[in-house]
């Protein structure tokens, strides 16, 4: 199979490389088969040889989730660098690159739209902006979504990835975890409904904040989801970690999520559920 | 046990040395030495003013760690003229890096949680390091809502280097655990007072951080990843955590610029290794003052402004 493919590819550059557009051909990085990129967004963006979850962008899971057209809020809103955090490069020039790279203003996008016959606020992290660190930005974005899910009483929606509370905020990001969650006691307190996605990666501060707090939680097949980093804690422990350690199978199998769904399943289970719980309008 | 000494500290030693070996002499021989005693005396006092009063923010972590640094234990023991130590989470274990007790501070009853390290060893080992379990942060929580039942303010103590990052923490729901303390300490219906003593490393340490007040000592340290792992990530080497800690701004007076603490207690002479007493005092009295404030709020608007000053915390722009 991969030899037939091999084959096609080289015949294809050999003759027409110059109109072959750019990643026409996609490697699945797990069972690294080559796959057509029509057929592969078609698929939810699944390898249809080992069911491998590809990482998204937002854009995708609107797609995927939302019915017709959305109204995204708090489009704008960005990083003003509180701490004049330099590294190798400026913080403020990394998040530029992130804007230039994304087209977004910051690591989640928050939209209000319809899931069936429900109107739902979406949050939706984006791995590819700072690696989806939270900071002062992603934290108010998800504050004010709950907010606004609370006040319209509409039932929250919050697909996670990322890599952890933001570095270059410092403290700032960690309160970010507290202003969340705060917020979600609230939400909470006057009967919101909440679903957390979990997605490949979710780590550190965003699990132990917002994540882990849903009603139900879901997690896509062999995500990566846990609280310290496999290097920190191979370098703590001084021992190898175990086959499958932090994925979404070893996470429910230990009882921290409700059920793991595919991507190309997920809107039909998140319908259910909210025919089953948000039946009160 | 030898004493250890922070190079910036070294010139105080050898003063302090300096008089000792003079007391000695003067005592010995009978020479009088008085004269000369005082004014090394005044100069040692100056010498301290000035070298803890002009600290970087790697100089500050570093006495935060100090091992000489009061814990947890030793401030409810200064402070305390009753304390009645939990233990257990009720599902799986005691952990040993936080305790949780009911303790008597004057005239309030209050219920303390804090991590807790070890001064050597095996002390440390018996801690964990003061870095908890999950099992830490859910006897934390057992103990807060025995607060809230019976009507207690919960005092919380914060001094770790971090949450375990093990496979048992992974495995028993570290993140679940720290993310469920956030949730219920947002709206317990009692006052919760936090105290920064020490470090306050990340999630490890929100995980018992969330509260009405917020006091930090003046040499502690508080941030999202401690300036050796900020390091290591952004700048590729751990060796420069010094500028790890600039570029963070993690020390108390950053957080209190930066509206996460809410009172600054400095540190009499201007280290809390040197004077636990004096400190383990002025925290106290600290204590004291906002648990009267606290005490009189009732309990919704409590939640109320609880939940609005963790609302305002950040910065960003928007059009």
């Amino acid at each position: 199979m991969v030899d037939w493919f091999r084959r096609t590819k080289t015949g294809l550059l050999s003759t027409e490389k110059k109109v072959i557009p750019d990643g026409l051909w996609i490697k699945c990085p797990k069972c690294s088969e080559y796959l057509y990129k029509r057929e592969l967004e078609r698929n939810f963006w699944i390898c249809t040889q080992c069911q491998y979850h590809f990482r998204i962008s937002s854009s995708n899971y609107f797609t995927i989730l939302i019915d017709g057209d959305y109204e995204e809020f708090n489009q704008k809103m960005k990083s003003n660098d509180p701490l004049k955090f330099k590294d190798s490069k400026r913080y403020s020039d990394r998040v530029k690159e992130a804007h230039a790279k994304t087209g977004l203003y910051d690591a989640v996008v928050t939209v209000e739209g319809d899931i069936d016959k429900h109107r739902v606020v979406l949050c939706v992290m984006d791995f590819n902006f700072v690696g989806g660190s939270m900071g002062s930005v992603v934290g108010e974005k998800i504050s004010r979504a709950i907010d606004r899910a609370r006040e319209k009483k509409l039932p929250l929606i919050i697909v996670s990835s990322s890599g952890g509370a933001r570095m270059q905020e410092g403290v700032l990001s960690l309160m970010q975890m507290a202003k969340t969650s705060a917020k979600l006691a609230q939400f909470h307190g006057e009967g919101g409904f909440f679903i957390s996605i979990l997605t490949d990666p979710t780590t550190g501060g965003t699990t132990a904040s917002f994540a882990m707090l849903g009603d139900i939680i879901i997690a896509e097949p062999g995500a990566l989801i846990g609280f310290a980093g496999e290097r920190v804690i191979k370098q703590t422990i001084g021992k190898d970690l175990p086959e499958g350690f932090q994925r979404a199978e070893f996470l429910l199998e230990k009882g921290f999520v409700d059920m793991i769904i595919g991507r190309s399943e997920i809107k039909k289970t998140i319908i259910k559920l909210l025919d089953f719980f948000n039946d009160k309008n | 046990m030898a004493k250890l000494t922070l190079e910036f500290e070294k010139p105080i030693l050898e003063l302090e040395q300096k008089i000792d070996e003079m007391r000695e002499l003067s005592r010995v021989n009978g020479v009088d030495l008085i004269d000369e005693i005082q004014k090394l005396d005044e100069k040692l006092n100056k010498l301290v003013k000035k070298t803890y009063s002009n600290l970087n923010r790697w100089q500050r972590v570093q006495l935060a760690r100090h091992p000489d640094r009061p814990y947890t234990l030793d401030y409810l023991d200064k402070m305390c003229s009753e304390f009645i130590e939990i233990h257990g989470d009720r599902h799986f274990a005691d952990d040993k890096s936080i305790i949780a007790g009911f303790a008597t501070i004057e005239k309030h009853k209050v219920v303390v949680i804090g991590h807790q390290k070890g001064r050597n060893i095996k002390e440390n080992v018996y801690r964990n390091f003061g870095s908890p379990h999950p099992e830490g942060y859910r006897k934390a929580l057992r103990a807060m809502k025995l607060a809230e039942k019976f009507n207690k303010p919960v005092i919380s103590f914060i001094d770790t280097q971090g949450a375990y990052p093990g496979i048992g923490a992974e495995e028993r729901g570290q993140a679940e655990a720290i993310a469920r303390n956030l949730f219920e300490m947002s709206r317990l219906r009692t006052p919760i007072l936090i105290c920064v003593i020490g470090e306050g490393a990340s999630g490890g340490a929100l995980g018992i951080g969330v509260g009405d007040r917020n006091i930090v000592l003046e040499n502690t340290w508080y941030s999202v990843i401690s300036p050796e792992g900020c390091a290591s990530i952004l700048y590729r080497d751990a060796g420069k955590a010094n500028i790890a800690a600039e570029s963070m701004k993690v020390t108390a007076q950053d957080l209190y610029e930066l509206g996460v603490a809410d009172e600054l207690v400095t540190e009499p002479d201007g280290s809390a290794h040197r004077n636990p007493d004096a400190t383990a005092k002025k925290l106290k009295s600290a204590i004291l003052r906002n648990l009267d404030e606290l005490c009189a709020i009732p309990a919704d608007e409590l939640v109320r402004l609880r939940i609005e000053k963790y609302s305002k915390m950040g910065s960003w722009d928007e059009e």
